[in-house]
């Protein structure tokens, strides 16, 4: 394994690489098909380079570990607004996660519904293409419509466009006071009706999950407000207010440590977390997630199911080697955790149309043409 | 402005061309008259013109693929023109080219209030978009000052921002998936109703490319439902540096305003001269707008408040009605107009971090003196996106070049301090040639070679974003 010191030594090896490389960071998120080749760690570009709290922009070489940058924002009362989910107990991997590989998934949790995702906060980025070019693209500044937006394209590629060496991110204060409306009992369909009722009001929710058998294996939906403290309390009760009408038990929680730990479960997905069979992410239209599940139900047992991002995002668990594709009538699905052989031989991303196809490969080519970063990694 | 020169094969065919654009749009959407070209020889920035070829008005997406397939076996340049109300001269076309306007493409595909978007053609207007979804209390969040006239189309070439994208993103940030037709008239699908991508992020590339990557001609944008209300203060300050760190310091507190609008003494002056908003005559003023429910308001600007008040501001001033609020936004909403009543100017929209306000404001100052051109700035503060409106007379000799040559200087210290040239506006030709001092060649190359990718024949909206001197090569090679 290689393991560069700067970002210089990186270009390096990589220019003089002469096979396929397997691009790491902490080595925490082991997604996608596997990939042959010489592995190559950015775990050794560490280091937060610039804070400013005051101007709300963090830049972190891509091995910084991601503790290190939440540890720095936190003191300054701040955060990554984006809420990166741990994959370790998900996917039963070790390590620590960096920076550049959340970027490079564009790993973004339940806050994603209203501040975007990963890609959302990335404001700029350098790295290393396939040919051991230094690039940058973006910078440290909010607003930057300079030229093509590189950065929302190296978000979510997976190492397979280029090496990320150093990232710059929005960062958000540390809202002073948060609070979770909880519904008990909704079936999924109610559930998001639910959802879609509070994230269509103005009472500005910032997470909205649905677990149709929580912890207690009864079916939960939750609703996050986050604010100042009478803020919560108004909207907090507004919210009840509007989800009552919809039937169903309302409870609200203010106490922050029980919110806090009911979100890292939905944001780690812990109801998936060391069980057996394949998982899934799926994107749907909201209103179409229940109908896609109950297809996924009515021709698979043991299926398990979370909803997140107000019924964008559905978390599947299934039987190994069962591509929920074929019950998927629109969206997309990505297969985060499986065996080898089954990543092998389902495609883990989704297959793109023909057209899209080939501009993702017209890409790649021109960002590496030996075709040697992560190669296949995304099909 | 340095053109490419026309390809004299296009200008020879032109008969051709038009005959065959005629066989496929009714007979109204094609305008190849010298006279009616004149109409689309600029877009808002009015000190470069030129008559395109012709220009084509389709009415859809099959009428967009089939203009783009007739100009590409034709190898015509193809300017796409949403509202034509670029600063950057995003649309201004080149003596070969067609332009493709989207007008006649307003309507609303699709309104999904459950999963909160809208999909429309993207001709419609940026602010008829939040028009269509108003009863049911949503709205679509970009807000451009532009946004009664300008196109989404123009929104998503140009990854438009607006006064309120401190709390609600820019464009890219709202927009969801697009129906794009590539040079060659296919016809892709990128993105949908849906919160990521199932593959490479084409959706992020396509925002902000200034329509040289294809022709965006439907768009799903994401829609919220209105906050209850909003409310402004307004606070003035006697220095920049101190009005500065207070926006630094509201930031810091947690509190996430809608707007951080920033306005200085030559600003103000002008604005009150025109428009007798009231404001005091300071340095340095802010108007800071909060929303929520009333006693959320109250809540949010008493925080506020406490913090400007360590600052000794000359003047804080709250709201208690509609009235008032307006009043105070009116100053800032005419500063543009105001300052074009004193001469004619050029808005810059340079982006700077935060915390590099005070020496930027400064230095500009000296600048000014050295040019003898007087500057005002209004800006969104919270995101450090500045617009200093540059003041010349386009009669005077000279003047137009000088003030330039003023922009250029500003546009480069943004990007010496950090920052970059342009953070709503865009490239378009304007700042073309500046784009060296932001970019190394290679990180340009890397641009170039995204278009090769979608534009192999280097066809759509030919001369912006890249030096022409940069591009030489693959234009070259394309033709």
């Amino acid at each position: 394994m290689m393991r560069p010191s700067n970002e210089a030594e990186l270009a390096e090896f990589v220019a003089s690489a002469d096979g396929p490389l397997r691009i790491e960071g902490g080595g925490t998120r082991d997604i996608g098909r596997p990939v042959a080749g010489t592995k190559l760690s950015t775990a050794n570009l560490s280091g937060i380079s610039l804070y400013e709290p005051g101007a709300l922009t963090v830049v972190a070489a891509a091995g910084t570990p991601l503790a290190e940058i939440e540890g720095k924002l936190a003191a300054e009362g701040q955060r990554l607004a984006f809420e990166p989910m741990d994959h370790r107990e998900l996917l039963g991997t070790a390590g620590t996660s960096t920076i550049g590989g959340v970027v490079a998934a564009n790993v973004s949790g339940p806050r994603r519904i209203q501040v975007g995702a990963c890609r959302d906060s990335l404001l700029g980025v350098r790295f290393v293409d396939g040919m051991g070019r230094v690039l940058k693209n973006g910078g440290r500044v909010m607003k930057n419509v300079t030229g093509y937006d590189l950065v929302k394209l190296m978000a979510g590629s997976w190492g397979t466009l280029g090496v990320l060496t150093e990232v710059s991110l929005k960062v958000q204060a540390i809202p002073e006071a948060v609070g979770c409306v909880l519904v008990n009992g909704l079936s999924d369909v109610d559930a998001v009706a639910a959802m879609s009722a509070a994230l269509g009001s103005p009472y500005d929710v910032t997470g909205a999950a649905h677990a149709p058998s929580g912890v207690d294996g009864h079916p939960v939906t939750m609703i996050r407000i986050e604010g100042l403290e009478a803020s919560v309390a108004y909207r907090a009760a507004k919210i009840t207010e509007l989800l009552e009408k919809l039937g169903g038990e309302v409870l609200v929680e203010r106490d922050p440590t029980k919110v806090g730990a009911g979100w890292a479960w939905v944001r780690d997905v812990a109801l998936m977390q060391g069980q057996a069979g394949d998982v899934w992410r799926v994107s749907v239209k909201p209103s179409d997630g229940p109908e896609f599940v109950a297809k996924l139900r009515a021709k698979h047992a043991d299926v398990s199911v979370l909803y997140d991002w107000g019924g964008g995002l559905v978390w599947i668990q299934v039987a190994e080697g069962t591509d929920v594709r074929a019950e998927l009538f629109a969206g997309h699905a990505t297969l985060i955790r499986g065996s080898e052989l089954t990543r092998s031989t389902i495609p883990v991303f989704q297959p793109e149309p023909a057209p899209l196809a080939a501009l993702s490969t017209g890409l790649r080519a021109k960002f590496d043409p030996r075709g040697i970063l992560n190669a296949g990694l995304m099909g | 402005m340095d053109m490419p020169i026309p390809n004299p094969e296009v200008l020879a065919n032109k008969a051709r061309i038009v005959a065959r654009l005629k066989e496929v749009l009714p007979p109204d959407a094609v305008i190849s008259d010298e006279v009616e070209v004149r109409a689309y020889e600029c877009d808002a920035l009015t000190a470069y013109r030129c008559p395109p070829l012709a220009a084509v008005l389709p009415a859809s997406t099959e009428e967009v693929a089939a203009i783009l397939k007739v100009c590409h076996a034709e190898n015509v340049p193809v300017v796409p023109r949403g509202a034509g109300t670029s600063l950057a001269g995003g649309s201004m076309p080149t003596a070969d080219s067609v332009i493709l306007g989207v007008a006649r493409m307003t309507e609303v595909l699709e309104t999904d209030y459950e999963n909160r978007f809208i999909r429309v053609q993207t001709g419609r207007t940026n602010l008829s978009v939040s028009g269509a979804v108003e009863e049911e209390g949503f709205f679509y969040a970009p807000d451009p000052s532009s946004q009664l006239a300008c196109a989404i189309a123009g929104n998503i070439a140009m990854n438009s921002g607006g006064a309120h994208c401190l709390k609600y993103g820019v464009t890219t940030n709202n927009l969801m998936g697009v129906t794009m037709v590539t040079m060659n008239g296919e016809v892709v699908e990128i993105g949908g109703a849906y919160l990521d991508a199932g593959g490479l992020d084409l959706l992020g590339v396509i925002c902000g490319s200034e329509g040289q990557l294809g022709v965006v001609t439907e768009a799903t944008l994401r829609i919220l439902h209105k906050p209850e209300g909003a409310r402004p203060v307004l606070m003035g300050f006697d220095s920049n540096e101190v009005a500065g760190q207070c926006v630094s310091d509201i930031i810091k507190s947690g509190i996430i305003p809608v707007a951080i609008e920033f306005m200085d003494r030559p600003c103000i002056r002008a604005t009150e001269a025109f428009a007798g908003a009231g404001y005091p005559d300071c340095e340095a003023l802010l108007i800071v707008e909060v929303e929520g429910s009333d006693a959320e308001i109250d809540a949010q600007l008493e925080r506020i408040l406490a913090i400007a008040r360590t600052h000794n501001p000359v003047e804080l001033r709250e709201s208690t009605s509609a009235d008032e609020s307006a009043r105070i936004w009116l100053g800032r909403k005419s500063a543009f107009g105001a300052m074009g009543q004193i001469n004619d100017y050029m808005c810059l929209d340079g982006t700077i971090p935060v915390s590099q306000l005070p020496y930027v404001l400064r230095r500009i100052g000296e600048l000014s003196t050295d040019y003898g051109l007087d500057v005002g700035n209004v800006f969104h503060a919270g995101d450090g996106n500045m617009h200093p409106l540059i003041l010349f007379d386009a009669n005077k000799p000279g003047d137009l070049e000088k003030c330039e040559a003023f922009g250029a200087d500003i546009l480069r210290l943004c990007v010496e301090v950090g920052g970059c040239l342009t953070g709503e506006h865009g490239v378009g030709i304007e700042k073309r040639d500046l784009m060296v001092d932001q970019y190394l060649p290679e990180d340009l190359d890397i641009q170039m070679a995204v278009k090769d990718v979608f534009d192999p024949k280097w066809l759509l909206n030919p001369a912006k974003v890249f030096p022409l001197a940069a591009s030489d090569v693959r234009r070259m090679a394309a033709e």
